[in-house]
Formats: structure tokens, C-alpha cells, sequence
């Protein structure tokens, strides 16, 4: 019998052509590289919400790319973080003559939520290429576009995120939660969700700390 | 056991030996009872791997009459509770309790129906299905193996074996008075609601809070 040779894999190419690839077709695309120091070294692409319809459509209907199958949507939580940074600040030294002194100042970076996807190109035999994308913050500002009109896949997925973190998904076909009941309040997968049953008098009973 | 005050135990071995066997219609209704368990066919979670396992040949819990598992409650009166009950199943667990008849028993199987078990901090597993439904037998284990659950189920047979039908100690079946439905939580805001049923099941004392806890841990 006669065999095709087997197409050998594809590499896929480096984020960083990807991504000026990207900027070449879609010269209005804001998408920036989020480096990952862990030993895997997946980098990935997160692009704005205004224009990550438009880089998505390019990636999966693209030649040089062809990334046909969305395999996982997950969400992740970013809280608040206190960055500590030293700034230089003009002031006086012990001998009373103007010299430039180090100051320590605290500075609050806002938290968001964020939308991962992984895309594969089953036709290329490439993948994963990770793409991110974040709301605005935690709490009024958390619609993004829905991918679901690419990838059929994304649908459930999207709207479990909906349900256990909060991001609501413009243009998806049926936003519901999907694991919790209908009238259930809260995102139980943001880190700051508190169990209800933390409040019934167990452990932290009588304002002790839990021991 | 005595029969009857006027019938000693030398006179209902005596009758034994000539074939004659005496006995009271409650010890006779109970051993019926006791040996003819249906239990309800619903499992939940890996639990009810075990509780297959327990009814297939190498366990074959039939040995004990609790073969048939009937696949509706009307005609069930031992509810398995084996698994994880999540808080959006916990509503149609406590339905199908209710709509068992009397008599009706509940075993709780495994660590997860007992007290959440591993999930006992998630924010969708109910923290023990006691919590809705009175439970006969609890089954330690995650899951308990098929040896377990013939145990519990030995164990049921003789608390079944030592109900009363009349007097003030009797079985709940018996009394006509006694709750027979037990009320189905709804979903609520942030849980079910109510979270548990408070006539048959409330917070344990917090660690440490009486006096007595404290001196028995100085002791």
C-alpha cells in the first residue's frame, strides 16, 4: 500500500514574528509579547479588547498561521498588587546643602481579570499560541469580546468563566452560568470569594484567628 | 429473648427441639424487614464504583438481601447516599428521601457524603448530607471498599432488628406523628437556603469555646 509521506510538523514560528505579522496586516492591532520566565518559556500574545476580534480572525483564517481549533479558555484573577519602587527626591543633607535623597514609595497597580486562550492549528500541526486578554479592572469594567463566533469551541468555556470569575463576554450566544444555579451570586473562583460556610461558627469563631 | 413473661427461655428451647418456634411479630416483622433491604440505584460519585462493586458477584451483597436496587424511590427503602453531594444536587438528593414510604433508612457513604470530605472547603459541596436528611449509618472512608459498605449495611440490619413498633421508644415508621418529609432546600444567594436543617442538624461548638473542652485537653 501506498503511503503519503507523512507531512512533518510544523514549527510555529516565533511569537515575535507573529506578532509583527500581526501588526503588518492590522496596522491599528495594540498586542504586546508577556514574556515567561518559567522553565516551559511559553510566551504568550496579549492583545487589547478592542482589537482582539480582529488579531483572532487574522490568526485562525490566516496562511501562515491557520489556527483552526481553540482547545482551552480559562480564566485567571490578578488582585491588587503594592509595587515598592525608590524614587529620587531633591532634599537637604545633614550638612544643610541641597543634595538628591532616596525615597521608597508604594504604588498600587490595579488588578484585572484575564481571558487565556490556547489555539492550536490542527492543519499546520503548530500550537499552542496563547493569547491574553484583560479587563479593564475587577469590578465595573470587565467585558471583553467573545471568541465564540471563531472558535465553537470557546462557548462553555466562556460561559464558565462567566460564572466562576465574573467576565462577561460581548457577542456570546448564550451567556448563562454554567456550573453554578441561575440566581447564585458571586464569582466563587476570584480570590477574594468567601465560602459562606466560613461564616458559620467553626473555625474563626469568637474573632479568633483560624488556628 | 424472652417472648412473653409467661414463656420462659427453657420453654422456647424446648419447643425448639420439638420443631415448634416461637417468636414475637415484632422480632418477626424486623427480621423480614432486615433482610429484604431494596436500596434506591442512584450513586454520585466514585462511591458508587464501590457500591457496584459490592453488589457484583465477588461481593455480592445479595448475600445480605440488599440486592435489588430499585431505580425509583416509590419502591426503594435504603437510600446510599454514595459520593459527593454537591450543593446544586443537594435539593433532589432530600426530593427522593422524601419520596421514599416509610420505613426508609439512609446510609451515608464515604467521606464526602459524611462531611464534604477532600471538598469540605470548595464553595459547591454540601458539608455532609446529614445536614437535610436523617442518616442511619455513616461509612468512613474515601470511598470505602465493598467490605465497608456490607459492614453498614450489617450494621443497618441490626439497628432494623432492634426497632420498636408501640411504646414511646418506637421506630419512626411506626409513629404516625412523626416527620415523615423533611423540607427540600432552594437555591439562594450565596448558598442553599437554608444552608442546613436546623431540627435535625446544628453547628458543632467552635474549637476550644467551653470550659470543658479546655479542661479536658489539661487533663
Amino acid at each position: 500500500m501506498k503511503t503519503k509521506a507523512n507531512s512533518k510538523p510544523e514549527q510555529m514560528l516565533p511569537l515575535g514574528d507573529i506578532k509583527v505579522q500581526i501588526m503588518a496586516a492590522l496596522p491599528g492591532a495594540a498586542c504586546e509579547i508577556v514574556p515567561n520566565p518559567g522553565p516551559s518559556g511559553q510566551d504568550s500574545l496579549r492583545v487589547e479588547p478592542a482589537s482582539v476580534l480582529a488579531v483572532a480572525r487574522f490568526l485562525r483564517d490566516d496562511e501562515r498561521h491557520l489556527f483552526d481549533y481553540c482547545s482551552n479558555v480559562t480564566g485567571v484573577d490578578w488582585l491588587d498588587q503594592t509595587v515598592s519602587e525608590t524614587v529620587k527626591v531633591a532634599g537637604t543633607d545633614a550638612a544643610g546643602q541641597a543634595t538628591e535623597l532616596e525615597e521608597k514609595v508604594e504604588r498600587v497597580v490595579p488588578g484585572y481579570l484575564e481571558a487565556v486562550y490556547h489555539l492550536y492549528s490542527v492543519a499546520k500541526k503548530t500550537g499552542p499560541l496563547v493569547l491574553r486578554v484583560r479587563t479593564g479592572n475587577r469590578s465595573d469594567d470587565v467585558e471583553i469580546p467573545s471568541l465564540t463566533p471563531l472558535w465553537r469551541s470557546c462557548e462553555f468555556q466562556e460561559r464558565e468563566i462567566f460564572d466562576l470569575y465574573g467576565i462577561r463576554f460581548s457577542g456570546h450566544p448564550d451567556l448563562r452560568r454554567l456550573l453554578m444555579w441561575d440566581t447564585f451570586e458571586g464569582h466563587p473562583m476570584r480570590k477574594d470569594y468567601q465560602s459562606p460556610d466560613e461564616t458559620l461558627a467553626f473555625a474563626t469563631a469568637n474573632g479568633k484567628e483560624d488556628v | 429473648m424472652a417472648v412473653d413473661p409467661h414463656v420462659t427461655e427453657v420453654d422456647v428451647k424446648a419447643l425448639n427441639r420439638e420443631g415448634v418456634h416461637v417468636t414475637s411479630l415484632e422480632s418477626l416483622y424486623n427480621w423480614g424487614r432486615s433482610n429484604s433491604l431494596w436500596p434506591l440505584q442512584f450513586g454520585l460519585a466514585c462511591c458508587a464504583i464501590e457500591m457496584i462493586a459490592a453488589t457484583m458477584a465477588r461481593h455480592d451483597m445479595a448475600r445480605f438481601g440488599a440486592e435489588v436496587f430499585r431505580p425509583s424511590p416509590r419502591q426503594a427503602d435504603l437510600m446510599i447516599v454514595a459520593g459527593t453531594v454537591t450543593k446544586k444536587m443537594a435539593p433532589m438528593v432530600v426530593r427522593l428521601y422524601n419520596q421514599m414510604p416509610e420505613p426508609k433508612y439512609v446510609i451515608s457513604m464515604g467521606a464526602c457524603a459524611i462531611s464534604g470530605g477532600p471538598f469540605r472547603d470548595g464553595y459547591n459541596v454540601l458539608n455532609g448530607i446529614d445536614r437535610f436528611i436523617p442518616v442511619d449509618v455513616f461509612i468512613p472512608g474515601c470511598p470505602p471498599r465493598p467490605e465497608a459498605l456490607l459492614d453498614g449495611v450489617i450494621q443497618l440490619q441490626e439497628k432494623i432488628r432492634s426497632q420498636k413498633l408501640s411504646g414511646p421508644d418506637r421506630a419512626r415508621h411506626a409513629d404516625k406523628s412523626a416527620c415523615a418529609e423533611y423540607p427540600v432546600p432552594e437555591y439562594g444567594g450565596g448558598d442553599l437556603s437554608p444552608p442546613y436543617n436546623p431540627e435535625i442538624w446544628s453547628p458543632p461548638p467552635p474549637f476550644g469555646s467551653s470550659d470543658e473542652d479546655e479542661s479536658e485537653f489539661e487533663t
